[in-house]
């Protein structure tokens, strides 16, 4: 029996897809755990026991002010450094949609210069300026996320309102891409990275759909692995045949290999 | 009290998609715009923070460090006038739960708990501040809960709230005439009938004493047609016919002489519940929000789904909601101006709130909106309907439910507040011109977020047995609830112990407020602290009401002074027996002559355009269909994801593939030739649809919500009878058992002389049990070369039919159902799905067999034919009845070559027949009769037409591959 690591499932009022995510991380072979951001802000040396923390997606304190700031001021103010700690000694950390706005407004995520918590991109409005669930497909180009591959394509399903990737400045820009910052782009049907209205779904420039941070073990993504992560939720499973393992089973997979020391 | 002001706007520069966004709505609205318009985003903050604090919260948390740019105007500091503004704030005592967040976040950031408001405005360069202000009001805004001002910054923030009447007013009623009681319960917007009210007068002269304003009240919630439906369960004079009950005489003994054994509680609880596997039961429960969502269709729409989802959590001890359903029927989007009555508003107004309503409700609650329908005629401008239903998962052993003596009274969830005062009262009485004003205390904002972390709780406790009943706080309020929950028993509440959004509340008000987002529980003693630890991890406020009793007597006190105190037997029995008459009168519909020249191909694209047909995915994206894991059958299928799907197929368990197929049935335009076959073909259609999806029509339950018009006049009453009647045999024929269900009636608006009342309707909802959810299908065809089969009979049906709406006619043919010709339909069609034979199906509905046929076509991306000399017809000649009658009881399936045999097979007792073929060789839709082609139209017209009516912000018609 191979050791199952630790992941910490983060839930607050608002999160609203701690289950699958747990779920998911279970059938990846780790030993999922749900911890309430108002246990965790009292308890913060819980995070030394986990190995992968996880922030799910939903509408964390209903997306008020901003999606997922008020959750960021939280755990900034209560457990910022502890999280930065967390990382800094080579734990995992996964943000899906809500939770990669948040990790974005905590600063954990892409922190190119190494430093303290600091925000800077800006997941905006979609130019649509609505809500939207659709399948979309991603591609991950050459990266430094540590756990994940270069060359992947996999089709989940996207669903918000707010994931239009806005560095700081241009400077910015071209180190997220330069420096494989980028973790997954959004890809049309020729495999292209697209900045196109359905295959982009919010008008992300240059596609960007993820970012990972400094270290390579901080993920943040838009769209859902947590919604396809069994071979029955793919769209088009009824011409293709069901799946012997879903493709967003990838991420948590590749995360459980890597936290157990043999990705 | 003076406050801070933070107005916070994207730099300039960056897109600005909330300002575009408020620059198509007011040229909507007629308000000529030359530049951009540009969003801000207001907070208002207590004057007791410092000016340093206000500029590091605005900073950090108000405004985005990368995209933001802001502005801070101190207490009391005069602000420039700028030319082009417009504010839009929430009116005082309207829930602003951003202000509470903002108010969380202060305190996260070690600063203090100050009062917070928020409001947005826009800049609008060059506009006539009156032009403006008018063009958001009714684009922007709605000023039922909205306050909108050219040019202002807010500067005071709400006061406290001022001070309650805490006193006992007693409500004179003894000794009054007919005319003087109607007039209390008028001014008093009980909703009471003269019969009730003398009841009530003839209860308290046995006391000697009068009632108090708080009883009264309690009397007039409980009775109200919304929560007793007085007028179902009344008696009906139908011709020389008695009818008593006709709930119990039809809907209820269609189940009870079914007796179906997955049935596990129907019409006891607030949803009904039937096994699903060894451990676990699914519950269902639909409900409509219609006056409400009239008035303010964001609010209405929105604290619909919040109402009906706490139906579910409300049933037996607490079920976990897992799926939406919502159906709508609005006046057409295209309505003329001109032609919207005073007093309502216009219908794309009303549809587009329903929908962002029903998404950030639905959408933050993390309850999948998995299936819907929307219906379009003229004659819903003044009560739209707004059905919204959601499906719950529970465990075998939480089914039952008692409330004991000595058991704690404790409300979870949202405060209490002014909101909704007097809704199930409102709900029961007509429409007017004037509704809008008068009834605005009846509209609710909702709050998912505290729904959510109620949710959970609750369903914590539960799984610790810490409660030994639930239910939920709708209609009435705590009245309903804790009047619900102590019938047989007795309960003494003392109303100073609700948590309060603000001060101010009456002790009648707090006890009928129908503010959002609480459950009430019945607690032992000794799992009390426990319940409220709970609660307090999930950071969501319990408050202790009171305790049950078993006196029999519901007394309510604020402190120790009693308010009010009523026999429970009287309040739950004493209702008199409502008497109505119905007549029938078949109306005189004549079926027009069909055209001399076909014009197939143009008759289906008009077809296709009617927005009763036309693509509803402008709406389905916008709802989460796919959060929590359970999605195997999308709203939206084939290849590109835009194909009609019959149902939503959902597997509620994680790690187990055994799931649900649910969907629904609604015809309104068949009411207005024969409500019979309305019914009929609501039932049909329901069931047909599950079973498209894979569902097992042998383990089905429906569900039935009827809206009608008013009921007290008698060919409205009668209309419904014989649509109940149709219903009820059909049910039995298919042995599928009536659940629960609910009516709206008084679906009438009054304007002047004038009075526009829907067609009846009743909305069936099909819940079917399906063994493995990767055994289902979808109406999208997978193979080219397949056979296309056509099972069932195809008749001279086209009144009421699409392709006669279309040519501006309503006809009279109205499609009808034989229920033996039906039932081995539905079930042969289930037998050759369970076999594997089929591997693409799709029902037949509006539009017939050249709409469905069309509607496979789009979904797969394939060109389909159809031969219709090989259709199985009954007295039909004519290709535009074969091609557009609306026959029931009809599927089309795509069967792949090799599985000839064993797809005949299993239909030994059908009438089916092979009319074509889907091919990829082109991708037309093609009919022929025998070797002659009569139409012929290609994918892109197909498209265009199906995806371009309703493609409200021109995306879905982009891309017509």
């Amino acid at each position: 029996m191979t050791h199952a690591p630790r992941a910490l499932i983060l839930r607050a009022p608002g999160i609203n897809c701690e289950r699958e995510t747990f779920h998911a991380f279970e059938l990846a072979g780790a030993a999922p755990e749900y911890v309430h951001v108002k246990h965790l802000r009292h308890h913060p040396e819980l995070l030394e026991g986990f190995s992968i923390f996880v922030a799910p997606g939903g509408f964390a304190y209903g997306d008020d002010i901003a999606a997922g700031r008020v959750l960021a001021n939280e755990l900034r103010q209560t457990v910022g450094d502890q999280l930065l700690a967390f990382v800094e000694r080579g734990g995992l950390a996964l943000g899906i949609c809500n939770g990669f706005q948040m990790l974005v407004r905590l600063g954990l995520l892409p922190r190119t210069d190494g430093g303290s918590l600091a925000q800077q991109v800006a997941l905006s409005h979609n130019l649509s300026d609505h809500y939207e669930c659709r399948w979309v497909t991603l591609k991950t180009p050459a990266n430094r996320c540590v756990f994940l591959d270069e060359g992947l394509t996999l089709t989940v399903p996207a669903a918000h309102g707010e994931g239009r990737l806005t560095p700081k400045d241009a400077a910015l820009a071209e180190t997220l891409q330069r420096d494989g910052y980028t973790a997954f782009v959004y890809v049309d049907e020729d495999g292209a990275a697209t900045e196109s209205y359905p295959a982009n779904p919010n008008g992300s420039p240059g596609g960007v759909a993820g970012l990972t941070d400094v270290t390579g073990r901080v993920l943040g993504l838009m769209p859902h692995p947590d919604r396809a992560y069994l071979p029955f939720h793919a769209p088009d499973w009824r011409r293709a045949g069901l799946a012997e393992r879903a493709e967003g089973m990838v991420i948590f997979d590749a995360m459980v290999r890597t936290a157990r020391g043999d990705g | 009290m003076d406050a801070w002001r933070v107005e916070v706007s994207v730099r300039e520069g960056l897109p600005d998609p909330a300002g575009e966004a408020a620059r198509s709505a007011l040229i909507g609205a007629g308000l000529p715009i030359a530049g951009t318009v540009r969003s801000r985003r207001g907070f208002l903050l207590g004057r007791e923070l410092t000016a340093d604090a206000v500029e590091r919260f605005a900073a950090s948390v108000l405004s985005d460090p990368i995209t933001d740019e802001f502005v801070v105007h101190a207490p009391g500091a005069t602000v420039p006038a700028e030319a082009g503004r417009v504010t839009i704030r929430p009116r005082p005592g309207v829930t602003d739960q951003v202000a509470r967040s903002v108010q969380k976040a202060l305190v996260d950031q070690g600063f203090p708990a100050v009062p917070t408001g928020t409001y947005h405005a826009y800049l609008v360069p060059g506009s006539d501040a009156e032009a403006l202000v008018a063009a958001a009001e009714s684009s922007l805004a709605n000023e039922v809960v909205q306050h909108v001002e050219a040019d202002v910054v807010p500067d005071r923030l709400p006061g406290p709230g001022g001070e309650p009447d805490l006193a006992v007013h007693s409500v004179t009623i003894r000794g009054l005439d007919d005319a003087a009681l109607e007039k209390v319960s008028q001014d008093g917007g009980l909703a009471l009938t003269v019969r009730e009210m003398r009841t009530i007068q003839a209860h308290f002269d046995g006391l000697g004493r009068e009632p108090t304003q708080i009883e009264l009240e309690t009397l007039a919630q409980t009775w109200s047609e919304h929560c007793k439906h007085k007028t179902l369960t009344g008696t009906i004079r139908f011709g020389d016919e008695v009818i008593h009950n006709l709930l119990k005489s039809e809907i209820a003994r269609v189940t009870r002489e079914l007796d179906r054994d997955f049935c596990v509680s129907v019409f006891e609880d607030n949803a009904g519940v039937i096994e699903f596997d060894d451990e676990d039961c699914l519950c269902i429960k639909v409900e409509t929000h219609n006056h409400p969502s009239a008035i303010e269709p964001f609010g209405g729409a929105a604290t619909g789904v919040g109402g009906v989802i706490r139906d579910i959590l409300g049933t037996g001890l607490s079920a976990r909601p897992v799926a939406n359903t919502d159906v709508f029927c609005f006046a057409p989007a295209d309505t003329p101006d001109s032609e919207v009555p005073k007093g309502c508003l216009h219908p794309l107004r009303v549809l587009k709130g329903v929908v962002a309503g029903v998404r950030d409700y639905g959408n933050p609650m993390g309850i999948p909106t998995v299936h819907g329908a929307v219906h379009f005629d003229p004659d819903f401008i003044g009560n739209p309907l707004v059905y919204v239903g959601n499906i719950g998962i529970i465990p075998r052993d939480k089914i039952q439910k008692r409330a004991r003596p000595g058991d704690h009274i404790v409300s979870i969830g949202g405060r209490t507040g002014r909101d909704g005062i007097h809704g199930a009262t409102f709900s029961s009485l007509e429409l007017h011109t004037e509704s809008e004003t008068v009834s605005s205390g009846a509209v609710q904002i909702g709050d998912p977020i505290t729904e959510r972390k109620a949710m959970d709780a609750v369903l914590r406790g539960r799984d610790e047995n810490l409660f030994s009943a639930v239910t939920d706080c709708g209609a009435g309020g705590f009245s309903s609830a804790v009047g619900e929950m102590a019938e047989g028993l007795g309960a003494e509440v003392d109303l100073a112990t609700a948590p309060l959004k603000y001060a101010g509340l009456a002790p009648w008000e707090i006890w009928i407020s129908e503010a959002q987002e609480r459950m009430v529980v019945a607690v032992p003693p000794e799992k009390l602290e426990r319940l409220l630890a709970i609660c307090d991890e999930e950071d969501v406020e319990a408050a202790v009401l009171g305790t049950f009793t078993d006196t029999g007597k519901l007394v309510l006190r604020y402190g120790d002074v009693v308010h009010g105190e009523l026999e429970l037997e009287f309040m739950h029995e004493g209702l008199p027996v409502f008497e109505r008459e119905a007549i029938w009168n078949p109306g005189d519909h004549r079926d027009p002559d069909l055209p001399d020249e076909s014009h197939l191909g143009a008759a289906l694209l008009q077809c296709l355009a009617d927005p009763n047909v036309a693509s509803k995915e402008w709406i389905i994206r916008q709802y989460d269909h796919e959060v929590q894991g359970g999605s195997a059958g999308k709203p939206l299928c084939g290849p590109r994801r835009d194909g009609p799907n019959n149902g939503a197929v959902i597997a509620p368990k994680l790690g187990s593939t055994k799931g649900f197929a649910v969907s629904s049935g609604l015809n309104p335009r068949y009411s207005k030739i024969d409500p019979a076959a309305m019914a009929e073909c609501a039932i049909d259609e329901a069931l047909r649809n599950v079973v498209a999806c894979g569902g097992d029509p042998e383990h089905t339950a429906v569900l039935d919500n009827y809206c009608w018009g008013n009921c007290s006049k008698p060919e409205r009453l009668g209309e419904l009878v014989r649509a109940t009647r149709a219903l009820c045999e059909l049910a039995i024929t298919y042995r599928t058992p009536f659940i629960s269900g609910k009516d709206s009636l008084n679906n009438e608006f009054r304007d002047g002389d004038r009075t526009i009342a829907i067609p009846g309707c009743i909305l069936v909802t099909a819940l079917s049990v399906v063994p493995d959810v990767t055994r289902t299908l979808t109406s999208s065809p997978r193979t080219p070369g397949s056979h296309l089969y056509l099972i069932g009979v195809t008749r001279r049906e086209l009144g009421g039919s699409v392709y006669w709406k279309t040519k501006g006619h309503l006809g009279a043919s109205v499609p009808r159902v034989d229920g033996n010709l039906g039932k081995r339909v539905l079930d042969g069609t289930a037998r050759a799905i369970a076999a594997g034979a089929i591997t693409a199906c799709h029902d037949l509905s509006e539009g017939g067999l050249a709409v469905a046929a069309a509607e496979m076509a789009i979904a797969g991306r394939l060109g389909v034919t159809l031969d219709l000399l090989e259709v199985k017809t009954d007295g039909v000649s004519r290709a535009e009845e074969v091609l557009f009658s609306e026959s029931q009881s009809r599927f089309l399936c795509e069967v792949p070559v090799d599985r000839v045999a064993d797809f005949e097979a299993n239909l030994y007792d059908v009438p089916f027949a092979r009319i074509g073929a889907f091919t990829d060789a082109h991708r037309d839709w093609v009919v022929t009769r025998g070797g002659t082609e009569l139409a012929r139209v290609p994918m892109a017209d197909l498209l265009r037409a199906f995806k371009g009516t309703l493609d409200f912000d021109g995306t879905l018609t982009e891309d017509l591959r």
